[in-house]
């Protein structure tokens, strides 16, 4: 299934930067897609056009169209309240906010206005579980999430978006300030949750978009040059760009 | 060879010569503290002497006549002083967190030299304004016997503690990363309750300190509660008392200095009140300063 699908879209920073050029793209369901390339693709400007966080950056030309479920989230009217609730994100800074571990995972429950403890009891417990990080934490929930490791941290910010029950996660380089260890927890909850949920993810090297995407789309300053399954372009990329960069021959 | 050797000797010889004036310009700095304060003591204390204790803790301040109760003046400028908090402190943090979280770039320009502007007014440029505009108008809309009132005095302290509260909450709040408010929103808060829920608590120890140092200036303000607020030793026991005249420990001390003579009873309780008023002003900047380096230690933890 179309999960998302994105028509001619171009967008302009302040300072003339074409960060997307006419992109267009499928985005399929319960699915690992990865956005894959050297740093100033625009991969992460795309993940952020996705939940409209790009709405605080100093974005001067936006077109195109970006359907979710078919309806255009880059509409004016469009309740960006509403498409962040339905479109996690998960950054590359494992930074939880100031707040104690149970805090962390029910504050986005409790600003839409849930109050019934019993509610968000079981929302916080089958958010962590998600995130595989409850064994780890149960016993001191009320500790400050400061206390985590790194990894921990970063499964807490990937449970704290699991707990609004979206629909789409996004993930810009989840890994990039974690050890092996601590990632490949990551990739694994992420290949459990895909069964769920439509992801999408800027891997922080080549060799993790090997491993988990299904879907691999490949962006060279501000364009998607190849769009295709994780198998084919690894072993047959059609573009020679794309071929170059998997050969480690671009940063 | 040797021309390097001597260069390198006459180079350190300068070095040596600075490094003994910075030393001693950070000495001198101590030296002027304890200087004052020896001073504070060595005129304040043989009020011990002079006026017994039951005296100097009565309620009646009246010189003239030996009563030289000071809990009037202090109660006083605890008053003004509250009543400067009550507002330069809600007014400060708001407009610290309307100029780094929601104004519009050109609005920010405008109003952080504004800010600047009211920090450098001098106070007794204020007391003019608070006695000619303030003052009556404050008669005429609460329909009071007389403007010049406590409450007169906290508005305009409460406009000196602003831009200090101001500055600091300001620093404290940019200091927060983007990425805390940015993570709030992507959980699909509103950005009032990521102000709220989030900004505002991670810089609250910055926010913390801008109170406290904003209240210290407001203590020691002199100049402007001596022209707005009467003058009048009462003793403050309600809430009404913020609408009636009222004298302060700094106010006391400049006018009176002037009249008595040296080493009288007089003269010592006014030292003494000087290390009363230097005592509260410590208390609070220590606060102050302990709050900064909590905030400090938590940042060096989080970043290590
Ligand atoms: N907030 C911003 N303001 C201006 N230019 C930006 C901003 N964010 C990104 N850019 C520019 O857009 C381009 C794409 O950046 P980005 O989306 O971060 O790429 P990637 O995530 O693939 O490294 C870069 O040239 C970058 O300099
Ligand atoms: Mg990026």
């Amino acid at each position: 299934m179309d999960k998302i699908v994105v028509e001619h879209l171009n967008l302009r920073y302040s300072d003339g930067t074409e960060s997307l050029r006419d992109l267009n793209l499928v985005i399929p369901a319960n699915a690992i897609t990865a956005l894959m390339g050297p740093a100033g693709g625009g991969k992460s400007t795309f993940l952020r056009a996705l939940n409209r966080l790009n709405d605080l950056a100093d974005v001067v030309a936006q077109s195109g169209r970006v359907l979710i479920d078919g309806k255009d989230i880059l509409e004016p009217e469009m309740d960006v309240i509403a498409l962040r609730r339905k479109v996690g994100m998960v950054f590359s800074r494992p930074l939880p906010l100031p707040l104690t571990i149970y805090q962390n995972v029910s504050y986005g429950l409790e600003v839409a206005g849930e109050r019934n403890r019993e509610v968000l009891d079981k929302a916080v417990k089958l958010a962590l579980d998600q995130a595989e990080l409850w064994d780890e934490v149960h016993d001191r929930l009320s500790d400050p999430a400061e206390a985590l490791s790194g990894g921990q941290k970063q499964r807490l910010c990937l449970a704290r978006a699991l707990a609004l029950k979206p629909e789409v996660i996004l993930l810009d380089e989840p890994t990039s300030a974690l050890d092996p260890v601590a990632t490949a927890k990551i990739e694994s909850s992420l290949s459990e949750l895909k069964k769920n949920y439509t992801i999408v993810i800027a891997p922080h090297n080549t060799q993790q978009t090997a491993r988990v995407a299904d879907w691999v789309a490949f962006f060279l300053q501000g364009e998607m040059i190849e769009f295709g399954p994780s198998k084919d372009i690894f072993t047959r990329p059609k573009d020679k760009r794309t071929e170059e960069y998997i050969l480690g021959r671009y940063g | 060879m040797p021309e390097i050797f001597e260069r390198r000797s006459r180079e350190s010889h300068g070095e040596w010569v600075i490094t003994r004036l910075i030393q001693t310009a950070g000495y001198s700095s101590i030296f002027f503290v304890l200087m004052i304060l020896y001073f504070l003591l060595a005129n304040g204390l043989p009020v011990m002497k002079d006026v017994s204790l039951s005296n100097l803790f009565s309620t009646v301040w009246y010189p003239i006549e030996e009563y030289y109760g000071i809990l009037p003046l202090i109660l006083g400028s605890l008053v003004v002083t509250l009543g400067a908090a009550l507002i330069g402190v809600p007014l400060g943090i708001l407009t610290a967190v309307y100029i780094s979280e929601i104004a519009p770039q050109w609005v920010k320009e405008a109003l952080k030299p504004l800010i600047e502007i009211l920090a450098g007014i001098p106070s007794v440029v204020l007391g003019f304004l608070g006695a000619i505009v303030l003052s009556p108008f404050l008669r005429e809309s609460l329909n009071l016997p007389t403007g010049l009132t406590a409450l007169t005095g906290s508005i305009l302290l409460g406009a000196i503690a602003i831009p200090t509260i101001v500055s600091i909450s300001e620093d404290a709040l940019n200091t927060v990363p983007r990425a805390y408010r940015e993570a709030a929103l992507a959980l699909g808060t509103t950005r009032w309750q990521t102000i709220w829920g989030v900004t505002v608590p991670a810089a609250r120890s910055g926010i913390l300190m801008a109170i406290m140092l904003g209240i210290g200036r407001s203590i020691g303000e002199t100049m402007t509660v001596m022209m707005v607020t009467g003058n009048a030793p009462v003793m403050p026991d309600s809430l009404g008392a913020l609408f009636a005249p009222i004298r302060t420990m700094t106010a006391t001390i400049a006018s009176e200095m002037g009249e008595v003579s040296g080493g009288s009873p007089h003269y010592h309780v006014l030292f003494f009140i000087g290390i009363v008023l230097f005592l509260i002003t410590l208390g609070v900047n220590v606060m102050a300063s302990r709050i900064a380096f909590r905030q400090r230690k938590r940042s060096e933890r989080v970043l290590s």
